[in-house]
Formats: structure tokens, sequence, C-alpha cells
């Protein structure tokens, strides 16, 4: 179904929350890949999410995004790399749950220990320290109920609120798509926009240009 | 007067200090009792003395108590700080019998009736003691170095910690292995005290000439505790090798030469070795002196914090936040504040050190590249406000110690 007016209204508003994280320390640490890939094996998954996703918090200005801790702390202490760089190429976007991307990352760092035998341990003091995020999700008060108002409250909503809404929503929560794309398909029958809007990789570009792109699809089609 | 949270919307923005407003309303008419040891000098009454009026503001109902305790009792909390840095001390049953006396003699004249406890570092953690009887939730915030303790030292204090519902840490390294959550918290600086507030232009050339600095070369410096750790006599001879390539002054200030035998040796022998350099400014300044330490990073072209071994480092976000390029030692909480050739540059010899004096002094672009990204990663990361929501969801987090995602 493709709506034939970007006014529409939806029946189901659709409601801005924000996600604001704490760190928790788990007190495990690896001195060397073995030793991480036997721990991630049976961490929470949030210490994977932690993992995968503070960066992108923590650091929004840098573009583009670097890679995940695992990779940072391989590439950078460990000075492999090769295998940093496979771990900083592992595409996020394509699991929808994080038990698929711990096993994806699990499989890289043994499939390495195997083909190459590495031990290589970390020097005293930069080991590698596992941490979990606990999230805090709340109402912003923003609703919309058209396109119009959706594109206007995502000009004002925090970071945390698109993080939240594009990544948790898919991959923490396990809702299979994002919830701007969902919505804006199912409540508005906007196909083409949420499928423009599901195809972004969050991963790859700043929260400031995500936000530009999403609004540029938007403005293309309340023009239209 | 007071700083308010409104006055913190131009540094971070209305989004920032509404979330503070939003976990405020969700935590209104708390009754958060935090204790700790003095209520002047050092970091945590600095932290504290600015962070309870803004809790209160939000809506919670923030207090302060201060442990009273004997001298025998402050000898012995400071060996147990110095054994938890690492300093080797052994601890004796009468050390225990202190520590257990002062603790009853505070339980029984400090208003513990709250709903959240939040006691700083090893001193009133006996406190706990009462838990059973005073109710409500027990936080542990511990600011001390935990890397490598000596020991007997966690020993001492890990009893009493595991009494605890959660505790809180500066640094991931600091983390033990603990039956109860380890929440991580950084410590943070205030954008609006003297040592971090916006100077003008004739503000800082009247305290730089006040100091017999002049502005007419580009200035290296380096603010810092006359300390071996702190590596000043490695300042002086990192800035040594880049001054024959790029002319430059070195400005080491700092303070502790007063009441620390080491300080003062640290001091004779930074001096003795700057050989009356007239672009040498040695700079003993008292603690007191936090405008002139602004001035000073303000007027700086490149910012050294060589440490060879670290707590938090703090210093470092001080420099960043003024916007200027830094390059410090990769030690403790520093490669936190700093991501190599992107926001800083981390170095781990006094040659490297003067590599990149060089490369910044000569390459002003790309070292003020540097010192803005530096200045937006503090934005984000290592302000007061961050701190202050940090506490706020450790609060909100007692409620669902074991959830992941928690609705608001």
């Amino acid at each position: 179904m493709t709506a034939s007016n970007p006014l529409t209204t939806a029946k189901k508003s659709f409601e801005f929350y924000s996600r604001l994280n704490l760190t928790l320390l788990t007190g495990l640490k690896a001195h060397d890949l073995a030793e991480m890939a036997a721990i991630l094996r049976q961490v929470q998954g949030s210490v994977i999410y932690h993992h995968t996703h503070h960066f992108l918090v923590q650091h929004q200005h840098l573009s583009p995004e670097p890679p995940n801790d695992f990779a940072y702390w391989i590439r950078n202490i460990l000075l492999e790399e090769r295998l940093g760089e496979e771990l900083a190429a592992i595409d996020v976007m394509r699991f929808s749950t994080i038990r698929d991307l711990r096993d994806a990352i699990v499989a890289v760092i043994e499939n390495f220990i195997e083909r190459t035998g590495n031990v290589r341990a970390a020097p005293a003091g930069q080991e590698f320290h596992f941490m979990r995020s606990v999230s805090f999700v709340m109402p912003t008060g923003l609703r919309a109920a058209n396109l119009l108002e959706f594109r206007d409250a995502l000009m004002q909503v925090s970071r945390g609120s698109i993080g939240y809404h594009m990544f948790d929503a898919r991959l923490r929560l396990e809702r299979d798509d994002n919830d701007f794309a969902m919505w804006l398909q199912e409540e508005l029958g906007e196909d083409q926009l949420a499928a423009a809007l599901r195809n972004l990789d969050p991963y790859t570009q700043t929260e400031h240009g995500l936000r530009r792109r999403m609004l540029g699809l938007i403005n293309r089609r309340l023009e239209s | 007067m007071a700083a308010t949270l409104k006055d913190y919307i131009p540094i971070v923005g209305e989004g920032v200090v509404s979330e503070l407003e939003l976990l405020g309303a969700r935590l209104a008419g708390k009754r958060v009792i935090n204790v700790n040891s003095t209520r002047v000098g050092g970091g945590v009454a600095e932290i504290l003395g600015r962070l309870i009026p803004l809790l209160n503001e939000v809506g919670l109902d923030a207090r302060w108590e201060v442990i009273q305790g004997t001298e025998d009792f402050f000898a012995l909390t400071k060996h147990l700080h110095n054994a938890l840095h690492g300093k080797s001390h052994t601890f004796t049953a009468q050390d225990h019998a202190v520590f257990d006396d002062t603790t009853a003699r505070n339980l029984k004249s400090l208003d513990l009736d709250g709903d959240i406890m939040f006691i700083h570092d090893p001193q009133p953690a006996g406190l706990v003691r009462r838990r059973a009887e005073a109710g409500g939730s027990w936080i542990w915030r511990c600011h001390i170095d935990l890397s490598a303790p000596a020991p007997g030292a966690w020993e001492f204090i890990e009893p009493l910690v595991r009494q605890f519902d959660l505790s809180v840490f500066s640094s991931p390294q600091f983390a033990r292995t603990l039956s109860i959550p380890q929440v991580l918290v950084s410590p943070s600086i205030d954008p609006l005290s003297d040592k971090n507030r916006d100077l003008s232009q004739s503000e800082i050339n009247d305290i730089l000439s006040r100091l017999g600095v002049h502005s007419d070369k580009p200035i290296v410096t380096q603010v810092s505790r006359f300390d071996r750790l702190k590596d000043p006599v490695g300042v002086l001879e990192a800035w040594r090798l880049a001054r024959r390539r790029v002319d430059c002054q070195l400005i080491l200030a700092g303070g502790g030469a007063t009441d620390d035998p080491e300080g003062a040796e640290v001091l004779r022998e930074v001096r003795e070795r700057s050989d009356n350099d007239p672009d040498v400014h040695v700079l003993d300044l008292p603690p007191t002196s936090n405008i002139e330490i602004n001035a000073i990073q303000r007027a700086s072209t490149v910012i050294i914090q060589k440490s060879l071994k670290e707590g938090f480092g703090l210093t470092v976000s001080e420099a960043l936040w003024k916007g200027k390029p830094v390059i410090a030692g990769a030690a403790g909480g520093i490669p936190l504040q700093i991501t190599h050739k992107y926001s800083g540059i981390l170095t781990h010899t006094i040659e490297g050190t003067a590599f990149w004096i060089k490369q910044l002094l000569s390459e002003p672009e790309f070292a003020n590249r540097l010192g803005t990204n530096g200045q937006n990663h503090v934005r984000a990361n290592y302000l007061l406000t961050r701190h202050m929501r940090d506490y706020m969801l450790a609060f909100l987090f007692l409620a669902n110690i074991n959830e992941d995602v928690i609705k608001l």
C-alpha cells in the first residue's frame, strides 16, 4: 500500500522515547584472544550490546564511526590489524538479535585463533575490561500523528531518542525493524519511505548525518 | 552564588538539561544522604558541593553528612588509602578496632534517615553496619584507583563493600570481582568553576604578566603537582629536544611542594635542570590558584600531561576543555579521554613527546582540529551534568537491579 497523501493521519500516533545508558562493570577481563572468546560466550547480551554500541554514544562527533570495542582493542593493543579489520567490518545491520551478533564475533575470533594459533597477550594494565549497558527508556512527550508532525519532532528529539528507535528497537528489543520504518509503513502506508529508512545503516554515520539523511528523505516525500 | 541548571544550557544544550529534569521528576522527594570524611578540600568535597544543589534543584532531597574521627582514625584511613593505591602496609587488629570504634561513634551521631545512603570512599564505609536498622538502599562510591591494591588493603574494606546494594567506580581498571553490581561513573569537571570558566583575553593577559610569562613565543605547558609520576623532568627534556627546531617557551606549573618533602625535592631538581633558561617558567602555585591555572592553560599553544602513572587524570579533561591540543602519557584513565591523533596525542617516551610538540607547533591546523575534537569529547562525556545524570541513573537502577532495559 502506498499512501496517496503525505498528510494521512495515523490511527496510532508515534510516541518518541529517549534512552539513557548506565555502564556497569562486570569485573571480567581478557588478557588474550582465547580469553576474550571464552568470556564473550558466557556474558549477558547487554555486554555485547555495550561494546558494539557505546562508541556511537560517546564519540558521536567522530566520522566515519570507529569500530566496535573488540576490534579497537585487538587492533590497537594486541596489534592484530587483520583480525581487527575483520571484526570492524562485521555488518551489524545483518543481525536481528544480539545472540546472532555474538556468535558472529566469536566465530571470527575463534577462526583466527585456529588459523594462526595466536596467544599474544596484552601488556599489563591494558587488558580488555568487559562492561554492560543498562538502558533507561522514557517518553519525551513528543508525538506525531502524520508525516509533517513526524518530521518536526525528528528535528527536535535527542540523540538518545534516535539511537533508541533506530538501534535498540531492532537489535536489542528484537522488533525486526527500526521503529520509524515500522510506524511509517503500518500507520501511514509509506512503504517506499519506510524501505528507504530501513536501508540506512546507522552504524556507518554520525547521529548528525543520520538525522540529516532521514529528514532529507522525509522532506522529499513531503514535496512530492 | 551557586550555579543553577539553567546556567549550563549554553554549554551542554537544552536537551541535556531537560533529560536531567525528567530524571529528577522520577526521583522527586527521594532523600539521598551523602556521607564523606571532609567538607572542604579534595575532589570529593568539591564535587559534592556542586552536585547537591543541582540534585535538589531537580526535586531530590539530597543532604551531606560528614563523619568525625580521631587522629588515630584518620592516620589509619590515610594508610588504607595509600595501601589501596598499592603502597604496602600491614593492618593489625588494633587498626580494625580504631576503625570500628569511630564507625560506632558516628552511627550514634549521624542522621541516616534517608531513602538512599550514598557513602563516599573507605572512611565512612563501616556505616553500612546500620543497614538493617536504617533501611533504604546503600551505595558505596569509590573515588580511589583500585587497579593494584597492596595485599591486605582490599581485604580490609571488602567485607563492608559487599553489604552495600551497589558500588560505583571511576574507571574500568578499578573493577573488582564483587557480589554486588558495579557501576562506572567517570569523574567530571565543572565548566562554570574558576578553573574552567571562560576568561577574557585581558584577564588572561593580566594573570600571565603577573606570573612573569610573555606571550611573544608559543607556550608549551604542563600543569601538575611536582611529583615524579607526572614526570616534569621528562617534560623539560622533551621541550628541550623540540626547541632545537621550533622556538617556544615552557611553563611547568604546579603545587604540592610545600607540604610534601618529595615534591620539594622534585621542584628543586626541575629548577636546577632548567638552568635559569629565561624560556622556562617553573611556577610553584598555592592550591587556590584556580583562575591562574585556567589562564595558563588558555594562553598555552600545546598542553602536556606526561604522566607515567595516573588515576583518572582529570587535568587532561581540563586542558581539552580549553580547546587545546594535548599530548599525554597513555596511563590510567588518560586513553579514555584521548583517542590518539583524533582528540589528542598519546605518547610513551620523551622523544615521542618532543616529536609531537614539534609537529603540533608546526601544524596549527591539525593541532586546532585535535583541540576542537577533544573539547567536544569532554562536553559529551566529562562535564558535571553527565556526572549528575549517571548518579541519578544509578539511583533509579537500585529499584531494577536485574533489568537490562528499564522503562521509566
